[in-house]
């Protein structure tokens, strides 16, 4: 059924059509709407789930890692200054193997206070095993999230659905809700391969010397590795019953493209925009949209960019010391290629600064009369540093 | 009336903690009192170690090792499962040192005991951080010397009472138990596993290897902290009926300080000043239990 969704409400649509039996959440701006609307299902009994208000979100992934143990769905959200509070138990989520299912909203790290957009928080936890899927829109919010409980249990690996701040999450955007039996027929009930037991008591998680370590640590890459190809099975799926599907990542009008504008999130959506007037005009230029953030789609990056003469990575985060975060991995999956092209690396909308139209022009136009980047990573719509900070008291 | 301690053990004799390790014995005489249907819950301690390496364990339960600081979460997690899935029999119970307690552990079981989690949660106190090799915590008791408060560092604070602290969250049941009394911990225990909600259980548990100390002599050094008023034995109800369970004979601190390398540098001036700090906090005690 189509209705008006508030993205974050996407997100807990999906929980409650995934039947997630154990939530934990903690409130942060911008993603209490989700916890908030879930507070609601499982008040109204329209979600059957054991909801634990605990005290931080390092308890919130805690509790999930002891609920997911012992063998049921689990599910929380968060942002920024939760996520980076959560890191610790984020290895341990992945590290024992628990598919449980986080929404997270982008949202910039303090200092100083910033409640706006921006995707530092959620890659500077690229390394911790969770598997990352960026979202574009109010739908595949919805259709994401009820994806990651089906992947996560498929691989037995975490999963974060991951959304930009406001854009996405406060808002309203016309939703086709799926029906309760589809999503049955799609993700069936969790059936752990190991839970917590007393009729097979065994230990979960204990001491791991260097002779056993290493064995397990390869053994959440093979997940990782195995997720690739399991999420294209997944949307195949998913695509039967509903209709729709993403792709791991999603090519726009890159067969003749000379140049390719890489983007992740809701800049794809300003992006597409971009990209129809130029195209009116006749310029050669598409869009490579990166869904799936960790297992990083290495190959299909570079079956679809090793066709063009250059791309155009657009970043709305940063890694100091390096650069942008999607370039850096862009730049490492072309790197064994003969025929690459040449990769610029934009920072763009840091702490929710407006990204539009014009910018993105600014952009490829930047891309097109250069044959190489000016800079390593090129910081656009900066003020000029003589320009006072805007007056707030006006 | 004392329980009878059942023969049945729910630890294999292949752990390995250090000769004469209080917190094995505790963990003994708790499994005894929890029988089977228990899944436990270990943050890191000296436990993590003590409990086996991979693919073994000494536990015959269902055990899951967590970060350090988890102990109060990932156990309502665990209840939160078991609920769902209509499991009510089980016990919960999380197993963590005074360090994943007392500090670093505390807002999570704070945030349990507030929300009145259906579980079981039993501190065994050594007074330091062990695993890490004997670092103060908040529980390390005045005086102490640790790898932390060396030579004339030694901890000059007083130990944090962790039992009025969660009885001030008004706790269904709170107690303190000793190694050196074995069928109290156990009748405790016991008592504990019948009640709903929230239940901590704070257990003395000598260390041999922190507290400087002959392994033979690690029962006999718990018995004493009792009998010199160091650590009372009592009990809690609903944060509120106070039972005190053991009335010594006022045997003096010194000589139970006297025993320990941990204490040595101590000069009379100090024990005498730790005499009266100990009688003090008795009389608050027996004030509270209605007895003074
Ligand atoms: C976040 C974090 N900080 C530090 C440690 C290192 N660490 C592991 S066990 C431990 C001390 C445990 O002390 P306690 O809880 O008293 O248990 P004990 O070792 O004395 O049995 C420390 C500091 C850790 N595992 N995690
Ligand atoms: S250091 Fe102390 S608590 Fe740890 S195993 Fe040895 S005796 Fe037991
Ligand atoms: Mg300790």
């Amino acid at each position: 059924m189509k209705r008006v969704l508030e993205g974050s409400h996407s997100v807990a649509e999906a929980v409650r059509l995934a039947k997630a039996e154990v939530i934990a959440a903690y409130p942060i701006t911008p993603q209490t709407h989700i916890v908030e609307r879930l507070s609601d299902f499982c008040a109204d009994g329209s979600l059957n789930a054991r909801y634990l208000r605990v005290e931080s979100e390092h308890s919130a992934m805690a509790a999930l890692i002891g609920a997911s143990s012992a063998g049921v769905r689990t599910f929380t959200a968060t942002s920024s200054q939760g996520l980076a509070l959560m890191h610790e138990v984020l290895h341990w989520a992945s590290g024992a193997r628990l598919p449980i299912v986080l929404a997270e909203v982008n949202r910039a790290l303090a200092p100083g206070w910033n409640i706006w957009t921006d995707q530092t928080d959620s890659l500077a936890q690229r390394d911790t095993g969770w598997i990352q899927l960026y979202c574009e829109t109010g739908q595949e919010v919805l259709d994401t999230t009820l994806q990651a409980f089906r992947l996560a249990e498929n691989v037995s690996l975490p999963v974060m659905v991951v959304l930009d701040a406001f854009y996405l999450s406060h808002t309203y955007e016309p939703v086709d809700v799926p029906d309760q039996e589809q999503v049955d027929r799609f993700l069936p009930p969790f059936t752990p391969r190991f839970m917590l037991d007393t009729e097979r008591p065994c230990a979960f998680n204990q001491m791991a010397p260097p002779d056993v370590y290493m064995e397990m640590r390869r053994s959440i890459q093979e997940g990782m590795e195995e997720a690739l190809g399991r999420f294209a099975e997944m949307e195949d799926e998913f695509k039967k019953i509903f209709g729709r599907s993403y792709g791991a990542v999603e090519p726009i009008a890159c067969e003749d493209a000379e140049i390719i504008l890489v983007t992740s999130g809701t800049m794809s959506s300003t992006c597409r925009q971009l990209v129809k007037e130029l195209r009116s005009r006749g310029e050669k230029v598409g869009i490579l949209k990166i869904k799936l953030f960790r297992p990083f789609p290495a190959e299909s990056i570079r079956r679809r960019l090793k066709t063009a003469r250059k791309a155009a990575v657009i970043d709305r985060n940063f890694s100091f010391g390096s650069g942008g975060i999607f370039a850096g991995e862009v730049k490492a999956a072309l790197c064994d290629i003969p025929e690459r092209p040449v990769v610029f690396s934009f920072i763009a909308g840091l702490g929710g600064r407006d990204v539009t139209v014009g910018d993105l022009e600014n952009i490829y136009m930047q891309t097109k009369n250069h044959d190489v980047p000016q800079q390593e990573s090129i910081w656009t719509g900066l003020r000029p540093a003589s320009a006072p900070a805007p007056d707030l008291k006006r | 009336m004392q329980p009878e301690v059942p023969d049945r053990d729910y630890m294999f004799p292949g752990h390995v903690g250090c000769p004469g390790c209080g917190a094995a014995i505790a963990m003994r005489f708790l499994l005894k009192a929890l029988g089977e249907k228990t899944v436990m819950v270990i943050p890191a301690c000296c436990w993590s170690i003590i409990a086996g390496a991979y693919p073994q364990s000494a536990l015959k339960i269902p055990v899951l090792h967590t970060a350090f600081e988890t102990g109060g979460a990932v156990a309502s997690g665990v209840r939160a499962a078991l609920d769902m899935k209509g499991d009510t029999e089980t016990t919960v119970v999380t197993w963590a040192g005074d360090g994943g307690t007392f500090d670093i552990g505390f807002q999570a079981l704070s945030g349990a005991v507030e929300r009145n989690e259906d579980f079981l949660y039993v501190c065994y106190d050594n007074e330091a951080y062990m695993n890490t090799g004997i670092q103060r915590s908040s529980s390390t008791p005045y005086g102490a010397w640790t790898t932390t408060t060396p030579g004339r560092d030694w901890k000059k604070m007083r130990k944090k009472n962790i039992v009025e602290a969660l009885v001030a969250h008004r706790i269904p049941y709170a107690a303190t138990a000793s190694i050196a009394f074995p069928e109290d911990l156990f009748r405790k225990v016991a008592k504990a596993k019948a009640i709903k909600g929230a239940r901590f259980i704070h257990i003395f548990a000598s260390c041999p290897t922190g507290w400087r100390i002959p392994s033979e002599i690690s029962v006999k050094i718990a018995r004493m902290a009792v009998q010199t008023n160091i650590f009372p034995l009592y009990e809690v109800e609903d944060g509120l009926r106070y039972t005190i369970n053991f009335f010594p004979k006022g045997y003096l601190v010194k000589e139970y300080f006297r025993l320990q390398g941990r204490f040595k540098h101590l000069t009379e001036k100090d024990l005498d000043q730790i005499q009266s700090m100990v009688e003090e906090d008795w009389k608050l005690l027996l004030r509270k239990a209605g007895l003074s």
